[in-house]
């Protein structure tokens, strides 16, 4: 089972350029709001039309704008899962699930039927309608009807993202479980980079409707590789830089000089650095730059600081850098406070435009 | 008192509402899919009658389907039927009048139900046909149900275009609008009451069916025990 999508599409000003590869496995498409996930998918299931492209699917060509071949939504074999999980609400969970099922033989019907209600755990739900359920319930009903039309690819919206935490986590640990039951592959959208490092193995970063090339999961947190990937993968804290020799670099925003674990590529404009791997030193040293505490403010398990690089004499106010330690480490800190801050070379992230 | 006008209002707004219906629906989902300059264009068309005065409507009618215009002269050749002046003229008439009526509840209703409906039900593989009879319909009932009873409260109150492409003669194109105007210009006031009378009784009668249903099909019930039935039936394919 593979999935392969190149495409592209203008709508005004927004320039959709997306393309992955998936084989069977959770990828996930990962971007803040706006930036064309959910319009990737929609093109992928067949419900809009990209202006050039191909899109395959297990061998099998769904869209290729050269030789003209647009397969229609109900032609692809593609489940996509809304964010509202567009039930329908004039029909009961069986009905919703029936409706799909409808050109099964007879008797195969209700047999798959019962085997749906009791693998999503919707026994007794059967004849309850959409808007008596509730939104983790009403998720259920949508993949168990997305997989009665056995379809080989499986896209999710945002799944989450419409609840509230406490049921998120539950909902969450159930689509996982459903998940592994899927054996083809699984497309998961989202804007939440825990929710994508906890779910998936591989992961695209999209940004202003162009896709990166796929990555692990792992190496997208460990080195993002371009600055909006580090942005969306959590990393708070960037400078604009100048490469000095092959591992140090000057940071123009913050003042300072940086040293690097690795080599920093040539092409290279920025370095990352993550909240939680800025520690507060005893002195000059390796990494090591004074700061001013410009603000403490207290999380639910950890400490913020919000500091300006420089002492006195040559702080920057307009450059905030931002640390997160725990409560005990920065107990003694006042606002005002000057302070060393020291980073390990091998969290300092270069990265490109 | 002759009945007749209310028997043939009531078959001309009957005939002419079940016209309206599916033509006046069919105009809101294909226009609703148009592009933009496309659909203002169509919109401003097929809105018209409904803003014009019905007696304009009517001079356009008649200049159209009369003995002497296009449609009317060709007809009468081919199978020596009059258009006007006939209890049928009136459908005409009513059918372009109450059009708009139908057309733009149902564009409404259309524009606002929720697409990813559509969307998701087409990725699951189910036809656009089913879609729209049983997902698209049932959730825009409401509209629709409007739009039709307004269309045919409409077509039983309407005057000026019918009357004119039917005229009055009693017993043959007579409605209960065209009679109250006659009645009251004979001076027969005591029977255009009458007739005003029945015209309230029906308003309110239709008005107050409105209501029912509206409230009978506030729990979307039908639609899902349809298809649970035709499963169990084996009715469908």
């Amino acid at each position: 089972m593979t999935i392969s999508v190149d495409i592209r599409k203008r709508m005004g000003d927004f320039l959709l350029d997306a393309g992955f590869e998936a084989g069977n496995e959770v990828l996930a498409l990962l971007g803040s709001s706006g930036c064309g996930k959910s319009l990737t998918l929609k093109c992928v299931a067949g419900v809009l039309k990209p202006d050039e492209g191909r899109i395959v699917l297990d061998g099998r060509v769904l869209f290729d704008s050269r030789e003209g071949i647009n397969l229609s939504p109900q032609e692809r074999g593609v489940g996509l899962l809304f964010q509202n999980y567009a039930l329908f609400p004039n029909m009961t969970v069986a009905g919703n699930i029936l409706s799909v099922l409808k050109k099964e033989r007879r008797d195969h019907r209700r047999e798959k039927l019962s085997m749906l209600l009791e693998k999503f755990y919707l026994q007794g739900l059967e004849s309850h309608y959409p808007s008596q359920l509730s939104g983790g319930q009403q998720q259920r009903v949508a993949l168990a009807r997305i997989l009665a039309s056995d379809p080989s690819l499986v896209m999710l919206d945002e799944p989450l993202s419409a609840l509230d935490s406490y049921l998120r986590w539950q909902l969450e640990t159930e689509l996982v479980r459903l998940l592994e039951q899927f054996e083809g592959t699984t497309l998961y959208v989202s804007h939440n980079r825990s929710e994508v490092y906890r779910i998936c193995r591989k992961v695209s970063v999209m940004h202003q409707g162009k896709s990166e090339p796929v990555c692990d999961v792992a190496d997208l947190f460990e080195k993002p590789g371009t600055l909006p990937a580090a942005l969306l993968s959590g990393c708070k804290n960037y400078s604009r830089i100048e490469r000095l020799s092959p591992r140090t670099v000057s940071a123009l925003d913050w003042g300072v000089e940086l040293t690097c674990a690795a080599d920093v590529p040539e092409d290279s404009r920025y370095i990352g650095v993550r909240a939680h791997y800025l520690k507060i030193g005893e002195g000059p040293g390796e990494n090591a730059f004074p700061c001013k505490v410009q603000r403490k403010a207290e999380d639910v398990f950890e400490s913020i600081l919000t500091v300006n690089p420089g002492t006195n004499g040559s702080c920057r106010p307009n450059s905030i850098i931002r640390i997160e330690l725990p409560k005990d480490a920065v107990r003694d800190i006042r606002e005002g406070d000057d302070l060393w801050v020291t980073v390990r070379p091998r969290d300092v992230m270069p990265l490109r435009q | 008192m002759d009945l007749f006008p209310l028997y043939n209002s009531l078959r001309v707004a009957a005939i002419s509402t079940v016209i309206t219906f599916f033509t006046g629906i069919a105009a809101a989902y294909y226009i609703a899919r148009t592009p933009r300059i496309v659909k203002g264009v169509l919109d401003c068309v097929l809105t018209l009658p409904m803003v014009l005065p019905p007696t304009v409507v009517g001079f356009f009618l008649l200049k159209m389907i009369g003995p002497l215009g296009p449609v009317g002269s060709r007809v009468l050749d081919l199978f020596g039927a009059k258009l006007v002046m006939v209890w049928y003229s009136a459908i005409f008439a009513t059918t372009i009048v109450t059009f708009p009526l139908m057309y733009r509840t149902a564009r409404g209703a259309f524009e606002a139900f929720d697409k990813t409906l559509l969307y998701s039900g087409q990725t699951l593989g189910l036809s656009n046909t089913f879609l729209f009879w049983r997902v698209m319909m049932p959730n825009c009932r409401q509209g629709i149900l409007a739009g039709t009873v307004l269309a045919f409260a409409r077509a039983l109150g309407e005057y000026g275009a019918t009357t004119m492409v039917t005229g009055y003669i009693p017993g043959r194109t007579a409605t209960i609008s065209t009679s109250v105007y006659q009645f009251w210009r004979e001076g027969n006031d005591a029977l255009a009451y009458k007739w005003v009378a029945v015209n309230l009784i029906i308003s309110a009668a239709v008005l107050i069916a409105v209501n029912l249903l509206e409230n009978r099909y506030r729990q979307p019930l039908r639609a899902a025990k349809d298809v649970l039935s035709d499963e169990e039936e084996g009715v469908r394919p």
